[in-house]
């Protein structure tokens, strides 16, 4: 059995039916993260004995014939955004290099409650700001299925752990499409739930309006099993929604015939690339043949998306990382005089030049004089895109789109422009605006094996039906 | 140009950022560039339309009421240890650059 390349029902079986143990899949794990990671960065911390004792926890629960959990034994990823008791979390970012938080974050917890594996942390752009994951303050990731490619961002290192076998789910945020690009850019599934589904209790605040937990996985069925454990209302996070959670696993097997999937012609309009395009249309086929009907939708505000993301998740930023002092965790600049000199200095010294212009631009669009111009003029368009899929929604049961206008680009190829690199998002800003589900599945690839993303987007609290049609897609590509 | 160099001055000192000679010219290219893209929001008409925070008022809230009062389900008593214990001293400062036994150290404020 190669234990490296399981589903999570595979793993957890395997481990329940003593035909390999959680200690084996762990250490096999690892053995994959020291062949492959040294090209590939996807991690940035391992917690093998936190992992070690996981493992061992479940072992004896099947050695004396109990019930696993439902990923009981499963080797996990978690990008490192997400705090760990005990173990570094730095959000990519040298200004918390040395941080190790003392509480865990409730999805984390509720991964291990139900018998996860925490390998280890994985790389991202700092703070979670970046389409490529080379913001990061200590390497770059490169994409497993070219090293001269960028695996996508900001969840660059849990999509790529996913794609080179180094873990057989991970955890990864989202604010403007950062769990569905990169899991597009690797050829894995991404999936970010409705705002509010997933407690953020322990997750490092980028934009709090917009940030988002959830899975990248190797299958539709592992991001249904762990949306089902991660989802649901937590005291600890004032904004988790009290909404039931179905059961996602279920929902797979429900039938997708005489579903109504809208197609949008704003998110294939200039700048889409060909090749994606044709994938596009070909599995647009596929779905209406496995009975699902498409109808045309439009979202007008669509061109509107990105600036008034970039203005909002700025301004949010500017706020939320205001708390980076050097007081009470963060990196403080040596030989500072006074207090004032303390926060300048260690703030320089600690932020990356994405971070830096995103407060910069955040506080432009916050302070006296331009708050009308740009922060309120950006809320008010973010009605326009919401209600544009309130609309749609009303027609379709889901919409089809490009995850990415491209494939996985080369490292470097956007790093000197920061607005073409914000364009790498156009596709998938829109649903973290609107608060909507989305997923990116894998649908084929370039004629230079590049794996090609199609985003299927739902309504609010309907990640079931998102997952059904990919589910369903899953099945005949 | 909309920002000028005094503006990214401005906004470095409102942020608490100390920019290098070399980074605020980059700031000052990089903020114009950007904010002349964002300026295509100004082709729609928004006199009539709300603005929207956040969507969480939407879902799992008394859609009877209005304003935070949608949002009780989200309150609780305020109680000492209500959902979890305090940080004990040590942990609470275990990550500061600079502490003592009860506190954070930090540089003088005042100047005498």
């Amino acid at each position: 059995m190669d234990l490296t390349s399981l589903t999570i029902d595979a793993a957890r079986s395997a481990v329940q039916e003593r035909k390999t143990t959680a200690l084996a899949l762990t250490e096999a794990h690892y053995a994959r993260i020291k062949q492959e990671d040294g090209q590939i960065g996807a991690f940035l911390t391992l917690s093998k004995e936190r992992a070690l004792e996981q493992a061992d926890r479940i072992d004896r629960m099947a050695a004396e014939g109990k019930t696993l959990p439902p990923l009981g034994g499963v080797p996990v990823g978690i990008k490192d955004v997400m705090s760990t008791r005990g173990v570094r979390t730095t959000a990519g970012s040298k200004i918390l290099e040395k941080y190790i938080p003392p509480y865990d974050c409730t999805a984390v917890a509720r991964m291990e409650e139900a018998g996860a594996v925490v390998l280890g942390k994985m790389n991202c752009d700092e703070f979670a700001m970046g389409s490529s994951n080379e913001n990061s303050a200590y390497h770059p990731v490169r994409n497993p299925r070219d090293l001269s490619r960028v695996p996508g961002g900001s969840s660059g290192g849990s999509a790529a752990a996913v794609a080179a076998d180094m873990a057989v789910v991970t955890l990864g945020s989202d604010t403007g499409g950062s769990i569905r690009q990169p899991a597009a850019f690797c050829g894995v599934v991404g999936l970010m739930p409705t705002y509010g589904r997933v407690s953020r209790y322990g997750l490092i605040a980028f934009a709090s309006s917009l940030d988002h937990i959830g899975p990248l996985a190797k299958t539709v069925r592992d991001a249904a099993i762990v949306l089902r454990t991660i989802a649901g209302r937590d005291p600890m996070d004032s904004t988790s929604a009290d909404v039931p959670v179905p059961d996602y696993v279920a929902e797979l097997d429900k039938p997708v015939r005489g579903m109504k999937l809208g197609v949008a012609k704003e998110y294939f309009g200039e700048g889409l690339d060909d090749e994606v395009r044709q994938a596009m249309e070909s599995a647009i086929d596929k779905l209406k043949s496995v009975g699902c009907e498409i109808v045309p939708v439009s979202l007008p505000h669509t061109p509107y998306a990105i600036p008034t993301y970039y203005l909002i998740a700025t301004a949010e930023a500017s706020s939320n990382l205001a708390r980076y002092d050097g007081v009470r965790y963060s990196h403080r600049a040596r030989g500072v005089k006074t207090l004032s000199e303390m926060y300048r200095r260690s703030r320089d010294e600690g932020f990356g030049a994405e971070v830096k212009r995103r407060i910069m631009l955040g506080t432009y669009a916050l302070s006296a004089g331009y708050y009308d111009a740009y922060y309120l003029k950006a809320q008010k368009v973010r009605t326009l895109l919401t209600r544009d899929f309130d609309e749609a929604f009303r027609k379709v049961d889901a919409i089809v789109t490009p995850t990415s206008p491209t494939a996985a680009f080369r490292l470097g190829e956007k790093s000197n422009d920061p607005l073409s690199m914000y364009l790498a998002d156009i596709y998938t800003v829109t649903a973290d605006l609107a608060g909507i589900p989305g997923i990116s599945m894998p649908c084929g690839e370039t004629k230079e094996k590049l794996p090609i993303g199609l985003q299927i987007l739902g309504k609010h609290f309907d990640e079931g039906s998102i997952l059904r049609v990919a589910h369903a897609y899953e099945q005949v590509a | 140009m909309k920002v000028t160099d005094k503006d990214v001055a401005y906004v470095a000192d409102l942020a608490n950022l100390e920019l290098t000679e070399e980074e605020h010219a980059g700031m000052l290219r990089d903020l114009n560039s950007i904010l002349e893209y964002v300026d295509r929001l100004n082709e729609l008409d928004t006199s009539d339309v709300p603005p929207m925070a956040q969507v969480s008022d939407r879902y799992g809230v008394d859609e009877a009421k209005q304003g935070s009062a949608r949002f009780a389900y989200a309150s609780r008593k305020d109680v000492l240890e209500g959902l979890r214990k305090s940080l004990p001293h040590e942990e609470a400062l275990a990550n500061a650059p600079d502490a003592d036994e009860d506190f954070f150290r930090v540089p003088k404020v005042i100047e005498r």
